[in-house]
């Protein structure tokens, strides 16, 4: 493992822009950890929400963007009702997701690969909020 | 002609950094009246206080205006200076060129024209000054301590000690408080029983000490010296000359309903009761609510099998008033409520317990005999899940923003206590930081983790549920960054200190203040720790703060001494700038006895001539030891009879006129 060279100023601006997109102070943050161990989908996360938090205050965007994470992450809410500093992370892990996916061709699902993947027994509500969360 | 001396001070450079001194006092020496008019950098200090008392003695001035910081810091230095010299301290008058001007503004030279603005007034009012001789109020050489836990019983030992009567009043049936529930205390792990019995015993003892136990304050009134307070003794339906103390009464009562307060309600209690053995006084009180006798007319084996007939049904509360000089408060704290953290599963699961619960189940006088049995089904546990900061620092509606202080070190102690008994039991703590700032205290905590092996999660819990038999603790260790899952037999809550829900109430009994978490106030955080804003009023223990035991006994003893050194005096001197009453003028309306807050005012029969013949005149006159020289009556009044010495309507209008030049 390599000594990382410690810089606040990494990818400032676009950490900044996804903030304010969240309107999340992450300084509050006291790395408790009662996110990650209230989080139902931590067990498919690579890094843990109370990491990502850590990674936002440190400025290692790259790690965050890299992470499998903020794809899992189910929005349900459950870290952000119980966190004693009152921060959403779900709003933070939304503002990460929207500002990735409305790049250019940086959408999730290609409608076309759909009806392969869709059943009956799927609700519709799965298709409308999937579309939301991966594409723009 | 007056005779006016001003001083313009530098304060260093808070305000000549921004306010051009030389030439405020340039402009001052040109104001009417003024004979001598200078400025110096810190006229607070040695060099400027004897500047400040060789000019008024060399001049013989008259009057002095001091354009310094706020009169709360230095109106007393000053005042003190000038009686030094012979010049009446009222005649001092204090020109606030710093909080109200260098500090709040950044422009100069609008900050200088402010200054001199403010100069001006200053001037303009301490030509009308008048001398003004202050009273002296007689001190009742007698304490009340509220709250008999240890800060109250230690101050009460400390006061009597010094030979003064002190009055303890306690609302529950026993004094002693929380430490009486405590097993053992950090970092001794001294028996707290033990420790503190002792000290309730000379409490009781005491020559100079009286305790009125099951009693409460109902009313007070007065001011520092001569407080005039009501207790409600509420009726324990026990004549306390001549129970014995045997207990027989208890044991035959038939009514076992009500959760025991003491035992943190995990067994029941009888309807005639002590809290605990080594109550003081022994003697039991009956709860109105839970007795058969009371409730249905029927019973009263009490009262049968009582050799020294001392049960008496038809005692009533009893209300003495009392006269007291200083009154201390004592009345600690609780822990929170759980209502609102749901995700711990407390009050579901009854293998979810809050700390003092834990003490209870540890202490061998306890419910289980100081056996570790889980409650729910009586057997000894083989994991043990401590969670650390439940409701403390928490910034949302659910919890208190401050660390409770006291967690980390009685999780750590109540750790070690389940290790040294049953060393096959597995231990985990769940901790956001730990906290051990005090003597011995770091070395305490490590030695659970180095010595006995309990294992410390640096994690926070997200959730607690019952799976069968065992609880399933769902928590995370966020230095190895993994979630992980323990399956407890009992979790114990590190819960959040809170104040005492009626402390608001006492409060304003007592006209002093509380904080945004119902803590009470002390005068100042750094200096002035025990007292409060109302003189001869004092704090001593959690009731102020959370606090552990080793602090609370010297914040007693400190709010001892304050107390001592005021009831030592002879005379207290009182604030002579009250209100008075002109009578000439004073037409009787009694407008000024509805509107003044310190009910300072009151009214009075005098006789008068007029035209000849003498009559009655109803007028309004104004105790000065209560009167705070609010103004509110002179803003009432009328016909103008009634104005404030040292603040009179003609200084006030002179200050205006002055500003408005």
């Amino acid at each position: 493992m390599i000594r990382v060279k410690m810089s606040t100023n990494n990818r400032k601006k676009e950490i900044d822009r996804v903030l304010g997109i969240s309107g999340e102070n992450i300084k509050l943050c006291m790395q408790c950890g009662k996110c990650s161990a209230s989080c139902p989908s931590s067990s498919n996360m690579d890094i843990l929400p109370h990491q990502i938090i850590r990674l936002f205050q440190v400025g290692n965007y790259e790690k965050v963007l890299n992470s499998q994470t903020i794809w899992n992450c189910a929005s349900c809410f459950t870290c952000g009702s119980r966190c004693p500093r009152n921060i959403d992370i779900t709003k933070l892990m939304e503002a990460v997701r929207v500002t990735v996916v409305r790049n250019k061709g940086e959408s999730r699902i290609n409608i076309k690969e759909l009806p392969e993947k869709i059943n009956d027994k799927m609700p519709h509500q799965v298709i409308v909020s999937a579309f939301r969360k991966y594409n723009k | 002609m007056a005779r006016i001396g001003v001083f313009v001070c530098w304060c260093g450079s808070n305000i000549a950094g921004i306010v051009d001194v030389k030439e405020v006092a340039k402009e001052a020496a040109k104001m009417p009246g003024v004979v001598l008019s200078t400025d110096y950098q810190y006229m607070c200090s040695e060099i400027g206080q004897n500047l400040f008392k060789n000019a008024i003695k060399e001049q013989k001035l008259d009057r002095v205006v001091v354009a310094a910081c706020s009169p709360r810091m230095h109106e007393a230095t000053f005042r003190k200076a000038a009686e030094s010299v012979g010049l009446n301290p009222y005649l001092v008058e204090i020109a606030n060129i710093r909080e109200h001007c260098s500090w709040v503004h950044k422009n100069k030279v609008e900050a200088t024209e402010k200054a001199i603005a403010l100069v001006r007034a200053a001037v303009a009012k301490a030509t009308l000054n008048q001398e003004l001789i202050a009273g002296e109020i007689g001190i009742e050489k007698r304490a009340l301590v509220i709250g008999g836990g240890i800060a109250g019983i230690q101050t009460a030992l400390d006061i009597a000690d010094a030979g003064y009567t002190v009055d303890i009043i306690e609302k529950t049936p026993s004094i002693g408080g929380k430490m009486a529930q405590i097993d053992k205390t950090f970092p001794t792990l001294d028996c707290s029983a033990c420790i503190l019995t002792p000290k309730m015993v000379d409490a009781s003892m005491h020559p100079n000490i009286n305790i009125h136990t099951y009693s409460e304050v109902e009313k007070v009134s007065g001011y520092v010296g001569n407080f005039e307070v009501t207790i409600n003794k509420k009726a324990r339906s026990v004549i306390m000359e001549k129970c014995s103390g045997c207990g027989v009464c208890i044991e035959k009562c038939p009514s076992k309903k009500t959760k025991s307060e003491f035992e943190e309600g995990l067994i029941n209690r009888k309807a005639i009761y002590t809290p605990f053995p080594q109550a003081v006084p022994n003697v039991p009180v009956i709860d109105r609510e839970a007795c058969i006798k009371f409730k249905t007319g029927k019973c009263g084996i009490c009262k049968k099998v009582c050799t020294a007939e001392a049960i008496d049904f038809e005692q009533e509360n009893t209300k003495i008033v009392q006269k007291y000089g200083v009154i201390i408060v004592s009345t600690g704290y609780d822990l929170m409520d759980l209502d609102r953290f749901g995700e711990y599963a407390y009050g579901e699961d009854p293998d979810v317990i809050t700390s003092l619960e834990f003490e209870r189940l540890t202490n061998a006088a306890g419910p289980t005999s100081g056996k570790l049995l889980r409650p729910s089904n009586h057997k000894k546990p083989e994991k043990v899940v401590f969670i650390q900061c439940v409701g403390s620092r928490d910034n949302t509606c659910r919890g208190k923003t401050y660390c409770s202080k006291i967690c980390c070190m009685y999780t750590a102690k109540h750790a070690m206590l389940i290790k040294e008994k049953y060393p096959d039991i597995e231990v985990h703590v769940f901790y956001i930081d730990i906290r051990t700032p005090g003597k011995n205290f770091d070395e305490f905590q490590r030695r659970a983790v180095e010595y006995y092996g309990v294992n410390y999660i640096k994690g926070m819990v997200g959730k607690v549920f019952p799976d069968g038999e065992k609880l399933i603790v769902s928590g995370v260790d966020t230095l190895i960054g993994e979630t992980i899952e323990i399956d407890a037999d009992l979790v114990v809550l590190a819960v959040a200190t809170k104040a005492k829900d009626d402390a608001e109430e006492l409060g304003r009994k007592l006209s002093i203040s509380t904080d945004t978490n119902n803590f009470f106030t002390e005068a100042h955080p750094k200096l002035r720790p025990v007292e409060t804003h109302s003189a001869g009023i004092y704090l001593a223990g959690a009731c102020q703060g959370p606090k552990d035991i080793p602090e609370t006994v010297a914040q007693a003893s400190a709010a001892a001494s304050k107390a001592i050194i005021l009831l030592s005096k002879s005379k207290l001197v009182n604030n002579p700038c009250v209100a008075e009453v002109d009578e000439a003028l004073c037409c009787g309306c009694l407008e000024c006895t509805n509107i003044c807050p310190y009910e300072a005012i009151s009214s009075k029969t005098i006789e008068i001539r007029e035209h000849g013949k003498i009559v009655k005149k109803l007028v309004s006159e104004v105790n000065e030891a209560l009167c705070q020289g609010c103004g509110g009556c002179t803003v009432t009044c009328r016909p103008s009879a009634i104005d404030l010495n040292g603040f009179s309507n003609k200084q006030i209008l002179a200050e205006v006129d002055a500003l408005c030049f």
